[in-house]
């Protein structure tokens, strides 16, 4: 998956084919290095979000206020979205809607062309990534720089992100600066001779890199954390001021925003600004925000266009339920606190969305609700144990295992209105609700299962049964107790039954 | 009061000397239990895999199983959470069909009559010490059902507390997934191994003889990757140690 190869420009990766879930956490979980970054970092958030979490004593009702007003939003999001469009044209922005990926890559593409720019400047960005921006723009032979400095990081080592918020999560300082040393100057300014792998030694090679193409740069693009309705202003919530330096200094700046980012009023924005920077990087407050309201004459970019992207999310708002995924504001502190996300990382989801949020997410941008999808998006709704961490976390109270179970039943849902022959967990699960469905059968399904396990157990254990399917998955790596000689109900009727029974 | 026992299908079948420790514990309070016969299945297994058609029955059959008692009790916080919580939306989903009439007003009725047994004894029993001895270390892994979905809080450790001459042993990452989560252990066996890999070692880091928990199927996930390895951890349900004392040793077969 990895491409360090010493190509003149980074290799731009997909997620595209990826495999199912189960088969590419396999290779993650076989990276041992990949699993001690990750627990290290995951380890080290978590705790510094609980503790920037407990200050505040009145948590929980930010938590309700956040799910109360994106429900709002979500429920009536064509009102908002056209407030938000008068707004930012009265303003003077552009704005454009997107259906999909396709309609907004040109929509950048033929802005950044009418200015005959062969490199734009990016913001961090969920929604450009979702959508492949980086790949699309270098298909027409316009260069896309990232300025975040794990996308950098990313962006340089010819690899996929892996986290929402720290996408070089799986990296650790010693192979940043093998990247920085080996990749910086066949992209631009060279990683200084040498360069150590103390934190700071590497932020300095990052930003005096940087900084000739922020200046160079005459067009920009970024995505927003939140789109006030009321007055049209979009806000970029940011940690480093690579984001303040790429909307303020080229001349176009060209916003990338998915519908669901709105919020009614800057009043809801405050529980937004409490919500979101305890979340995801466990401050009380971000570093920088930068917000913009169209353009200023003599300040900032003299042009800017505002690109609504759907892609997905209309159909995501058709299912009541699957619709409070859209409630996300791309905090990550599912991610942080999940344990198979913890073992796994991101790639291993396939998608930009990784984490329980991007198993609940993606899926639905795919299309779940409308239809049958493909083997590895399928996967997803599955790949976790459902432990409940990622609710409690949520700053807008996702309910993420419901949305779970709630999308596997789509996915068993269309399999047996698409499929003719069942598949063997269809077969596995028809025959288990046979045997559940009365207590003489599974009486005699406990009798059974008595009888084979004296003959298989050893010390009371099943131990290395061969077999196919679920069998085989669970013995590979665990004993089994051995179903008991004499059941529960079987040891209540021989010893309670008579004298006893119902009064 | 009527007591129902809701045993599970997964304790009737594979660890019967649960059923046997809870009646035992519950007895010991003078309370009056009953096995209605006709249960078998709360519907959990299906209905977290998606199979929400199979799971109508089961959730009817639960319902006519435990209608008309006071209180139902369950040595599962996994099971009793999917019935508080879900068997409303597989009621639902029943009706939308036109199957199973009636079926939502049955489940309002029982899903709030129904305890698991940490709640039971102390919330409705108002009994934190209930008489046991266990003269061991134990160290106790707190299920995330029981903890995240159900909310019981600390009760078992409080109940723990109260056995004479057990001591509790703290678990380190306590609040850690086991990595069993039903269907998850076999359709995502490498990633349920790898999380229970390292339960498995900070239980043994431990150096407590006991491992106890509330719910049997992650004890049975951990329990099967500690005889893998070969430890000599003993893994005992709760009940099983509250039903334990100095007259009667532990887990009477």
């Amino acid at each position: 998956m990895t491409t360090d190869t010493g190509s003149p420009r980074p290799s731009a990766p997909t997620f595209l084919g990826m495999p199912p879930f189960p088969d590419a956490a396999r290779s993650a979980l076989a990276d041992r290095q990949l699993r001690a970054n990750l627990r290290h970092a995951t380890t080290v958030i978590r705790t510094k979000r609980l503790a920037a979490v407990e200050e505040l004593d009145d948590w929980e009702q930010l938590r309700l206020a956040g799910a109360a007003i994106k429900d709002q939003v979500l429920a009536n999001l064509p009102r908002y979205l056209e407030q938000l469009e008068a707004a930012v044209s009265r303003a003077g922005g552009i704005v454009h809607w997107a259906r999909d990926g396709a309609e907004a890559n040109a929509v950048v593409a033929d802005i950044a062309q009418a200015h005959q720019a062969r490199e734009v400047v990016k913001v961090k960005s969920m929604a450009t990534q979702e959508i492949e921006l980086n790949e699309a723009l270098a298909a027409k032979g316009i260069d896309v720089w990232e300025t975040d400095l794990a996308e950098l990081i990313v962006q340089l080592a010819g690899d996929l992100p892996s986290h929402i918020l720290v996408p070089a999560i799986h990296r650790n300082r010693a192979e940043i600066r093998d990247i920085f040393q080996r990749m910086m100057g066949q992209v631009g300014r060279p990683a200084p001779d040498g360069l150590g792998d103390d934190p700071r030694e590497l932020a300095e090679a990052a930003r005096l890199h940087l900084r000739e193409k922020f200046l160079r740069a005459r067009v920009a693009v970024s995505g927003g954390n939140f789109a006030v309705a009321e007055t049209g202003t979009i806000v970029v919530v940011e940690s480093e001021g690579n984001g303040r330096m790429c909307l303020t200094l080229p001349q176009v700046l060209i916003t990338v925003l998915g519908i669901e980012k709105l919020v009614p009023s800057w009043q809801d924005l405050e529980v937004f600004m409490q919500l979101l920077p305890r979340s995801s990087t466990a401050e009380r407050m971000n570093p920088y925000t930068s917000t913009w309201t169209g353009v200023t004459p003599g300040d900032g970019p003299q042009e800017f266009h505002l690109v609504l992207l759907d892609n997905g999310r209309t159909d995501t708002l058709a299912d009541p339920l699957g619709r409070t995924a859209l409630r996300c504001i791309r905090c990550s502190a599912c991610l942080n606190v999940c344990p198979v996300y913890e073992r796994t990382g991101g790639r291993a989801y396939g998608s930009v969305y990784p984490g329980p949020i991007g198993a609940v997410l993606t899926p639905q941008l795919r299309g779940i609700n409308q239809h049958p999808v493909d083997a590895q998006t399928a996967s997803l709704p599955y790949a976790s144990s459902l432990c409940g961490a990622c609710f409690d976390a949520c700053p807008v109270r996702i309910d993420i295992p419901d949305l779970l179970v709630h999308l596997r039943a789509k996915v068993v849902d269309h399999k047996r209105a698409t499929r003719r022959v069942p598949t063997g967990e269809q077969v596995a699960m028809s025959g288990a609700a046979l045997l559940l469905g009365g207590p003489v059968r599974l009486a005699a399904g406990q009798r059974l299962a008595g009888v084979a396990s004296r003959v298989l157990a050893r010390d009371g254990q099943l131990r290395r049964l061969v077999g196919p399917g679920w069998v085989g998955a669970w013995f590979r790596s665990r004993d089994l107790v051995a179903p008991s000689a004499e059941s529960f109900r079987a040891w209540w009727k021989r010893t309670r039954s008579r004298p006893r029974t119902r009064r | 009061m009527r007591v129902g026992l809701f045993i599970t299908c997964f304790n009737d079948t594979l660890f019967p000397q649960v059923g046997r420790a809870t009646v035992a514990v519950l007895e010991r309070q003078g309370v009056e239990v009953d096995l209605p016969l006709s249960q078998t299945c709360c519907g959990q297994m299906h209905f977290n895999s998606g199979y929400r058609d199979e799971c109508i029955p089961l959730v009817a059959r639960f319902t006519d199983a435990f209608a008309g008692y006071d209180a139902v009790v369950t040595p599962s916080p996994s099971c009793a959470s999917m019935v508080r919580h879900y068997h409303s939306t597989v009621a639902r989903l029943a009706e939308e069909r036109g199957r199973a009439r009636g079926l939502m007003d049955r489940v309002a009725q029982t899903g709030p009559r129904v305890y698991e047994l940490c709640e039971f004894l102390i919330d409705v029993l108002s009994v934190t010490d209930v008489g046991a001895s266990f003269h061991q270390k134990v160290t106790f892994h707190p299920t995330c059902h029981s903890r995240r979905l159900l909310g019981i809080g600390d009760r078992p450790e409080r109940l723990l507390r109260a056995v004479r001459g057990l001591e509790l042993v703290d678990l380190p990452r306590s609040e850690s997934c086991c990595g069993f989560g039903g269907t998850f252990a076999v359709k995502n066996p490498d990633t349920s191994t790898a999380m229970g890999d390292d339960k498995v070692h900070d239980i043994l880091d431990t150096g407590a003889p006991v491992l106890t928990a509330a719910d049997t199927s992650c004890l049975m996930h951990i329990g099967g990757q500690l005889s893998r390895l070969g430890a000599s951890v003993r893994v005992l349900h709760l009940a099983e140690i509250l039903a334990s004392s100095d007259a009667a040793a532990v887990v009477s077969t």
